[in-house]
């Protein structure tokens, strides 16, 4: 069992023929993620990876069936790819790309309200992987293993970092989820929790943190409620110096959350272990 | 990037909105030439930090010598680690009340969030936290802006419908800093009613995002490059890097945000502390880790330097090319960790040993064993050391 992606997925891939769309399109692959389309405009009609290719994802869609699909498209591209697949149905949008404006997200995530049914987890993400079954994004298969731990994250190569110590320990993952790192994203640590609170297959959760925003404040407040989960949190950023403020207006809006000792205590008031090195998260979590 | 107050200024009246006459001067000289056009000024100095008021940097000057003395005192002076390279001196205002206008991103809501409040001043936050309700907000529709009904409610929700007609105007115009600019933060506090009725602004905060500077190359060119910045970090963006200098020993190099903080958060455990924050980021490519060598290598303070590489969409094989080739062309004499897992791994690692690196295990074990090299008093190379592990590399420093 998994949360979000499973066997029966078929992914498509925007951008598929571009240098990143074609390497880890194979490596998708080769973990035997169902890949049954690519897009690249004027590409219609051609092959590639064993893939057709069409020029629009409602192209895709029609001529396949693909219900989720993988963004390796440039950044001033990336937006309209967000929306395109949304406005074609795919049900599970996973955004790659990095340097996205947070304006343009602003505007996406505006416009997924009309097509409720689409999930978009990223920008600026490193994409999720049920281990063994299939992958979109660029987590290497190699650090995961088949089992009962949930780990989601902010962070791409910490995911990795952690995912790794969580194998070699023999503490397998159900499905691990890189909900990226921008300050305007799809899946948050809540949404993503949640879903992993009604998979019978998770029994342990990791939520890897970071700086900035209340995303994990707001994920201690839904596991405080009550969990089934054994959970252990991190944040990134202890040591990183405070950013140097210009206006009031966040400190209007947000107060004093965002910082690490904020998340911390947030997730410790909620009952939830917290570990001071990425080394002690086995441990906590055993 | 943020912009200074005369830029924010300038860039604001171009969208419409009312700001007083003001002359930037980089020389004391030339803030009594401004003084001469303007009469009574203020002068202000130009650092894009706020506080600057209660660091000493704004004065009041009513004759052409106080001019030219808070000239003398502000230009070159250090508030919150930036030299202020110049002053604006702006006609002075006969303030009769102060309002807060702004806008920011709200990230729990995903999206842009307008503030309005009739307690402006430099006690806003204190307002914020004490009587919220007193503060009005509105959340514009990201594709068309605020209607202007929804300004109407702000302004009367703000408690300043006298002031209706000119507050709506001044907020469309604001707003437009955001679909015209990409600006991410947008503060006027405080936006002043002068005694004789005008609202002008006082003040002028503006964040633009750097992720859409290719939408707006001309603000780049136009604005930046004023304030002399922390000189590794400029150097650094010359070369396009994402760079925090930090005032630390050992020298970071990482690939994505989280890892890198991770880093630091590891090394000072370690006992040591990051000379900076350098996030290789995604896709890193050969020339970009020589260049964020030879950033970190311009700073005499570093003893050491760590690198952790954790590949996902960066590859092993492009990473260790790249050290390698870094370490010939700068040929340094400085103890080097490198910590290099993930896609290609084997391939990077096959590479880093071909040239005599040896690749460490984990990020903890690599980051005890910089804090320790690097608090050496000399560097000792590893071939003359055949009790200490092979992955550390001795390099030359380039100065």
């Amino acid at each position: 069992m998994s949360i979000l992606l499973d066997a029966s997925a078929r992914v498509m891939v925007q951008g598929i023929t571009g240098r990143e769309g074609s390497f880890h399109t194979e490596q998708m692959q080769a973990l035997g993620t169902n890949v049954v389309a690519g897009t690249s405009p004027g590409k219609g009609g051609t092959t590639h990876l064993g893939v057709p290719v069409f020029n629009t994802v409602a192209d895709a869609v029609m001529a396949t069936g693909a219900n989720a699909s993988g963004i390796f498209v440039p950044p001033p591209f990336a937006p309209d790819a967000i929306m395109e697949a949304a406005a074609a149905g795919i049900s599970l949008i996973v955004c790659i790309t990095e340097g996205i404006p947070i304006q343009d997200m602003i505007r996406v995530k505006d416009f997924l309200r009309g097509y409720p049914s689409a999930r978009l987890l990223g920008a600026n993400c490193p994409g999720l992987i049920t281990p063994g079954v299939a992958k979109i994004g660029i987590i290497p298969q190699r650090i995961t293993m088949s089992g009962p731990v949930g780990l989601v994250s902010r962070s791409g190569t910490l995911t990795y970092e952690v995912g790794s110590a969580l194998s070699a320990s023999g503490l397998g993952q159900s499905t691990i989820v890189g909900i990226g790192g921008d300050p305007v994203l799809g899946l948050t640590f809540r949404d993503v929790i949640e879903l992993f609170e009604r998979d019978r297959a998770t029994t342990h959760l990791v939520v890897i943190g970071e700086i900035g925003g209340s995303d994990e404040e707001h994920a201690a407040e839904l596991l405080g409620r009550g969990s089934r989960l054994k959970t252990v949190a991190f944040i990134s950023g202890r040591t990183a110096p405070e950013g140097k403020r210009m206006g009031h207006a966040g400190a209007i809006i947000s107060g004093n959350r965002g910082t690490a000792k904020s998340k911390e205590e947030a997730f410790r008031q909620a009952g939830v272990a917290v570990a001071e090195t990425t080394d002690e998260i086995v441990g906590l979590l055993r | 990037m943020k912009l200074l107050e005369y830029q924010a200024k300038e860039v604001l009246s171009s969208l419409g909105i009312p700001i007083p006459p003001g002359v930037v001067a980089r020389t004391p000289a030339e803030a009594v030439a401004g003084f001469e056009k303007l009469g009574p000024v203020a002068v202000k100095a130009q650092v894009p930090v706020g506080g600057r008021g209660k660091a000493g940097g704004i004065k009041l000057a009513k004759t052409a010598d106080e001019a030219r003395k808070a000239a003398e005192q502000i230009i070159g002076m250090d508030i919150k680690g930036f030299k202020v390279p110049l002053v604006y001196c702006e006609a002075a205002l006969e303030i009769e009340r102060e309002i807060y206008v702004g806008f920011t991103v709200d990230r729990d809501a995903r999206a842009n969030i307008l503030l309005l409040s009739a307690k402006g001043g430099i006690d806003i936050e204190q307002v914020a936290e004490e009587s919220p309700e007193s503060i009005a907000r509105l959340y514009p529709n990201p594709w068309r802006g605020p209607m202007d009904f929804e300004l109407t409610q702000l302004v009367y929700d703000a408690g300043l419908g006298e002031l209706a007609r000119p507050l709506s105007a001044i907020i469309e115009n604001l707003y437009r800093a955001i679909p015209e600019l990409d600006a991410l933060t947008a503060e006027i506090n405080p936006l002043v009613v002068t005694k004789k009725g005008e609202v002008i602004a006082g003040d002028a905060k503006l964040e633009v995002d750097e992720n859409a500077a290719w939408r707006h190359k001309d603000l780049e060119e136009r604005y930046g490059g004023v304030v002399e910045g922390d000189p590794y970090e400029v150097e650094a963006k010359k070369r396009g890097l994402t760079y925090v200098s930090l005032d630390g020993e050992i020298g970071i190099i990482g690939n994505g945000a989280g890892l890198c903080m991770s880093t630091l958060d590891l090394v000072q455990r370690a006992g040591g502390r990051a000379a900076n924050f350098c996030d290789i980021g995604g896709g890193a490519k050969a020339e970009v880790v020589e260049n964020a060598l030879a950033v970190i290598l311009m700073n005499p303070r570093v003893k050491g330097v760590l690198m952790n590489v954790f590949g996902g969409i960066t590859r092993g094989d492009e990473v260790a090319k790249g050290l390698v080739h870094a370490r010939d062309n700068l040929k340094m004499k400085l103890p080097l960790v490198v910590r290099l897992s993930g896609t290609r791994e084997e391939e990077g690692r096959k590479i880093l040993k071909q040239n005599g690196i040896e690749p460490g295990a984990n990020a903890w074990e690599a980051a005890q064993k910089i804090v320790e090299l690097a608090t050496m008093e000399t560097p000792t190379p590893a071939a003359a050391r055949p009790d200490l592990p092979a992955e550390e590399v001795t390099l030359e420093h380039p100065s």
